[in-house]
């Protein structure tokens, strides 16, 4: 495998950015269902790059990650690899790591014989073996384990030793199938810094599924935002919670007040409920969505509220509401409103200091039209 | 009775002696008998085990109508008559010319053996978490090396059980033998038949002892084994 420069970096070298390019081309898996598993996906995943497929269950991320293991075969488009075409290269010739919800290790092997499998498979000699598995085991920090069974170890530490067999045979990309889904609140947190930690340490292509949105977030250089099937938006995180095209990407991430505005005329102004809002032009998405079906979105943390109209700063969007809940949050307090004629549910964020709201209160609430993002909706 | 001292069938069985056992193997006409049937059971548990394992592995990544079908041909050789199963393998045998020869009996043999390795497979492999598969493909190993790292050391008591059920299943088997039987090879159980039939020797009350025990002893390995593994 000549085009092939993970495999000859050696797996701990800090910094090197020397993994594999993955490029989704066209890729189609229609099981003959209602419509397509994963329809007309076309995705540049580049060298060293963490991207994370992230969307509902049955969004297609999962199928997404299992065509590009080689697990299921493709109904259209194709695969490449460092530039080479691996659509119909079966999963065991595509040298790439895989780490499952599951743990799947080898039950009648220990640690060691676990994370020395792929070694042996490729008949590395013994010294070469045992010398890759000790420095594995101290990179995920499972030193002293190698000859438990994974049946002694807790769930966090046997996903460690999946992990570790996952990039010990230095692997084109590691492929990340929801790993930290079986485990509890804490041990998630820890094992995202670690996850972290090494793909930085190994510099590989990591390929990331998750329906949660707060890992996406936290770990990725870029998310792909699946939607029945499709890609809805790709970007670095701060992108698709700042900047979202569509109004699923919005309400996805984040919390989000929604002012749907059907097919709207995007120019300086337009009317919302009788109230007169500025548009800022650098906030209307790109998508080509936007011009047939519209919506404002604006997060919390954006809205300001007011006892009074005339109390909003001009240039402003505002709109009335009254107050329906309010939620604690320790640093803040979270107003559940209802807006405007429409009565729309609605959320603003307040600092925890600022005044006092009781429920049935009738309030302003404002924010900056640059603060808003009108998306396709 | 097989310690009795008297020279014909006897109860209660009178003195003490191990003439009988004496008689057996001293006998070439029971040995040689022995002889074949250990050869055919051990070749029926071998190629019983392997079509067996091969089917059951087979059927369990298999839904549908042609699984459920192809899973019951292969348990008809069960629940049908062994006289049916008898008559059946004697005539094509005759054609074939495989009546009194090894490949015959094993082939006969393993037809009626590979249910019990079916079941005794299929139900090992219903604990295996076939999730270890893809994880093994994706460290780099082929189909097959799977299988032999990873499936099979995990069925591994299910394939030895039936193995064992083969083993017994040929070894007593005594329908079929009697009509592939010829002048130079006769199983065990078919030279028992003939003795209580034909010569009423008494040695076959010895005989007899012995396969009980050998087969008790057979039925006991994986028990044995099983409790080596937990002490481990």
């Amino acid at each position: 495998m000549t085009h092939d420069t993970t495999v000859k970096a050696t797996g701990s070298s800090p910094g090197t950015r020397s993994g594999t390019e993955i490029r989704l081309d066209h890729v189609t898996k229609d099981y003959g269902l209602e419509a397509p598993a994963v329809d007309d996906i076309s995705l540049t995943i580049e060298p060293g790059e963490f991207m994370t497929l992230l969307g509902p269950s049955g969004s297609g991320k999962t199928t997404t990650l299992n065509l590009i293991a080689g697990f299921e075969t493709l109904t259209a488009g194709t695969i490449v690899l460092n530039g080479a075409d691996v659509s119909n290269v079966p999963p065991h010739r595509r040298n790439l790591g895989m780490l499952f919800q599951h743990y799947a290790l080898f039950p009648h092997m220990t640690v060691a014989q676990n994370v020395a499998y792929p070694l042996r498979e490729r008949r590395a000699d013994k010294r070469e073996i045992a010398r890759k598995v000790a420095e594995v085991l101290e990179l995920v920090q499972l030193t002293g384990r190698d000859d438990h069974h994974p049946a002694q170890l807790s769930g966090g530490q046997q996903q460690r030793v999946a992990l570790a067999r996952a990039i010990v045979f230095e692997p084109r990309a590691l492929l990340l199938d929801e790993p930290l889904g079986a485990l509890d609140r804490n041990l998630r947190s820890a094992l995202q810094v670690e996850i972290r930690r090494i793909h930085r340490e190994v510099g590989s292509t990591f390929v990331f599924v998750t329906h949660d949105q707060e890992e996406a977030l936290n770990l990725s250089d870029r998310i792909a935002l699946f939607n029945s099937g499709h890609i809805e938006q790709v970007g670095t995180p701060q992108q698709l919670y700042a900047e979202p095209e569509t109004l699923f990407t919005a309400r996805f991430l984040g919390d989000s007040n929604v002012f749907e505005l059907g097919q709207a005329a995007l120019d300086e102004n337009l009317t919302w409920d009788g109230e007169t809002w500025g548009i800022d032009p650098g906030t209307v998405a790109a998508h080509p969505g936007v011009r047939t079906r519209s919506a404002i979105v604006v997060r919390p943390e954006d809205v300001e509220v007011v006892n009074r109209l005339d109390e909003v700063p001009a240039g402003a969007n505002a709109v009335r509401a009254t107050v329906r809940d309010v939620e604690y949050m320790g640093a803040y307090r979270t107003l559940l409103l209802t807006m405007g004629e429409r009565r729309l549910p609605g959320r603003a964020r307040v600092s925890a200091l600022h005044g006092d709201h009781a429920v049935g209160d009738d309030l302003v609430a404002w924010w900056r039209p640059r603060a808003q993002r009108i998306v396709a909706a | 009775m097989s310690f009795s001292g008297a020279p014909t069938f006897q109860w209660p069985p009178r003195g003490f002696s191990w003439r009988l056992y004496h008689n057996f193997f001293t006998s070439p006409v029971w040995l040689d008998s022995l002889r074949n049937s250990l050869l055919v059971a051990l070749l029926t548990a071998l190629l019983a085990t392997t079509v067996g394992t091969a089917a059951a592995v087979a059927l369990s990544r298999l839904h549908g109508r042609l699984a459920r079908f192809v899973r019951t041909l292969l348990m008809v050789p069960i629940v049908a008559p062994a006289i049916v199963v008898a008559v059946a393998v004697y005539i094509s045998f005759l054609g074939w010319r495989l009546t009194g020869t090894v490949p015959g009996y094993v082939l006969a043999h393993t037809a009626i053996a590979v249910p019990y390795v079916l079941v005794s497979v299929t139900g090992a492999l219903g604990g295996f978490d076939q999730r270890l598969l893809k994880a093994s493909a994706s460290l780099g190993a082929s189909p097959w090396r799977s299988f032999v790292r990873v499936t099979m050391p995990l069925i591994s008591r299910g394939i030895l059980t039936g193995a064992i059920f083969a083993f017994i299943v040929s070894f007593d088997e005594v329908v079929i033998a009697l009509f592939l039987r010829s002048p130079q090879f006769q199983t065990m159980p078919v030279q028992m038949y003939n003795s209580v039939t034909v010569e009423i020797d008494p040695t076959i009350s010895a005989a007899s002892s012995l396969m009980v025990v050998a087969v008790t002893i057979i039925f006991l390995v994986p028990q044995l084994l099983r409790g080596r593994a937990r002490r481990r």
